[in-house]
């Protein structure tokens, strides 16, 4: 059985019926859609600077000087949103052997056959990918980000660092938009995965399904709400 | 009338004109795939620094703050000779001096190099710039900045090979010489030239200019400055300001002047393969997810799945966690 540390503390089976399983207190899903949006705005914004087809989207921020300024301080809201919510859920998110299966089984995820599949934790090998690729990214491109924010540091690095930096910020842009993209849309795929970062909770079915093994432990744990 | 002028020296004409360089003279603009060729090619024109012929006066620093009404701050001497300390957004061109003892002569030579935009055929800054329209170059060769499309990214300063644009940090826009380009729409040649008491600087057409450097090397050469030379940098395409250099075979000695500037090779690559693999690549990872939602089968939680999840719960009973 999973230690209880790596079992979120707000995480609990509400009886029902029907049987709703806690996924995301509060905290964690204001602190999910600050990153959210903050991501998207970024990346609005920074494909507006990325290619010149994209430009018109700089009217979104109030023209091509508010765009220059604004992109920096969203990615300084983002930084520290996404790491509070980081160590919130890095434990979760550690690489088990059950995840190999799930690498190796990647045709039955695709084709939606889970049962075929070792049982999931709290979080699937995917959404561990996703959550890796964020952070190493995010690293990427604040480093990055600094490094070409001329308006206060211009004076620290040199032009060749910075074109360096410009590169690896569009090649690292590029990627987190994918990953996002990835994310969102397996969100959807998976239906009734949403309701998980706004209700908070997610159906007893939904976890039986995808997260088999996060639901038993819960369960085995006794993270059950009196019958009502 | 002359589509441009061929002097920085002659006095300009008294009628009023309407300005000779226009939209239409446009051969390149900044984040702009589709341009209309220009209906006309204007001829090429250049500014020739002779750096042997420079006393370090500065006049052209003078004259350059006063036609484009920039006001540098005062300068503070910190014991050499350049001033201001480089290349601001209100002082665009600067005389940069070192002093280099010649290892064959054992001379000390006094080089005095009048820094600026180089004018590029091939200009990085534009290249590397994202806003449209935010820098032009027009068919006789002027590179400019139009300050009212810069977003103030500095994207120009890393396209740059010559580190020569600068960011104001009071409006947030790149500046930099212009060849005075308003001089020359109007038949008049560059402030700088036309105050240059040694006509160290001259002005007129690329053509005229390279023959009049020969002139100059011609004559260094006969004075025993062998390698002097024109430098006219192939690797961007040539430039429109041009310096003769009486060590063209070292122009690194002249303040840092390139040896052989070229757009960086970083800045092609992200201007280049990472903009349209790039565009590609999220094109392609967005396509895919929109037509697997389409046609493929939505991952749903099945009434089994939910039976399995009650029978779960039920059998759990009231455990309690620290049982």
């Amino acid at each position: 059985m999973t230690k209880a540390s790596e079992l979120e503390p707000e995480d609990a089976i509400h009886r029902g019926p029907p049987v709703t399983v806690d996924r995301y207190g509060p905290g964690k899903r204001i602190n999910h859609w600050i990153t959210a949006s903050s991501l998207i705005l970024l990346a609005l914004s920074g494909l507006a600077m990325f290619h010149p087809s994209l430009f018109f989207l700089t009217g979104l921020f109030g023209g091509g000087q508010n765009t220059r300024m604004l992109h920096p301080w969203i990615g300084v809201v983002l930084f520290f949103s996404f790491y509070i919510f980081f160590f919130q859920l890095w434990k979760a998110n550690l690489f088990t052997r059950a995840d190999m299966g799930w690498f190796t089984g990647i045709r039955d995820v695709i084709g939606g056959h889970e049962d075929r599949l070792p049982e999931m934790g709290k979080y699937n090998a995917g959404q561990k990918v996703i959550f890796w690729a964020m952070a190493l990214l995010i690293v990427a491109l604040i480093i990055t980000g600094v490094i070409i924010w001329d308006q206060y540091f211009n004076s620290y690095t040199s032009i060749e660092t910075k074109r360096f930096a410009v590169l690896a910020h569009a090649v690292a842009a590029v990627l987190i938009i994918c990953v996002f993209i990835v994310h969102v849309y397996a969100a959807f795929w998976t239906r009734g995965t949403f309701r998980a970062m706004t209700k908070g909770s997610v159906t007893g079915g939904w976890a039986w399904r995808h997260h088999r093994k996060w639901l038993k432990d819960l369960a085995g744990r006794g993270r059950i709400d009196p019958a009502e | 009338m002359m589509d441009s002028p061929r002097t920085a020296v002659s006095n300009p004409p008294v009628q009023p004109m309407e300005s000779n360089l226009t939209e239409r003279d446009l051969v390149r603009r900044s984040a702009t795939s589709e341009l209309p060729p220009p209906e006309r090619q204007l001829t090429p024109v250049a500014k020739l620094i002779d750096v042997s012929k420079c006393i370090g006066c500065k006049a052209c620093q003078s004259a350059c703050v006063e036609w484009n009404d920039t006001h540098p701050g005062i300068g503070e001497n910190v014991g050499y000779y350049t001033n201001p300390h480089d290349l601001t957004e209100d002082m665009f061109t600067l005389m940069r001096f070192t002093e280099w003892v010649n290892p064959e002569t054992d001379n000390l030579e006094w080089l005095i190099r009048k820094d600026g935009c180089m004018h590029c055929a091939d200009p990085g800054c534009l290249k590397a710039c994202p806003a449209p329209g935010a820098i032009v170059q027009y068919s006789n060769g002027i590179v400019d900045f139009v300050h009212e499309n810069c977003i103030g990214c500095g994207y120009c300063i890393k396209g740059c090979p010559f580190n020569i644009p600068r960011i104001s940090k009071v409006d947030h826009r790149a500046y930099k010489c212009t060849l005075c380009s308003d001089r020359v729409a109007v038949g008049q040649g560059p402030a700088c030239a036309k105050a240059c008491p040694t006509q160290a600087i001259v002005f007129g057409t690329k053509e005229d200019m390279k023959k009049h450097a020969e002139h100059r090397i011609a004559d260094l050469k006969s004075r025993g400055y062998t390698n002097a030379g024109l430098y006219d940098p192939p690797g961007v395409g040539g430039t429109h300001v041009m310096y003769v250099l009486h060590h063209n075979d070292k122009p690194h000695i002249y303040s840092d002047l390139p040896d052989d500037p070229k757009i960086s090779a970083v800045v092609q690559a992200w201007k280049g393969v990472t903009k349209y693999t790039g565009l590609a690549a999220m094109g392609l990872v967005a396509a895919g997810a929109l037509l697997h939602g389409v046609f493929g089968r939505a991952n749903r939680v099945q009434p089994e799945d939910e039976e399995s999840a009650e029978r779960l719960v039920d059998s759990a009973g009231g455990r309690r966690e620290d049982a």
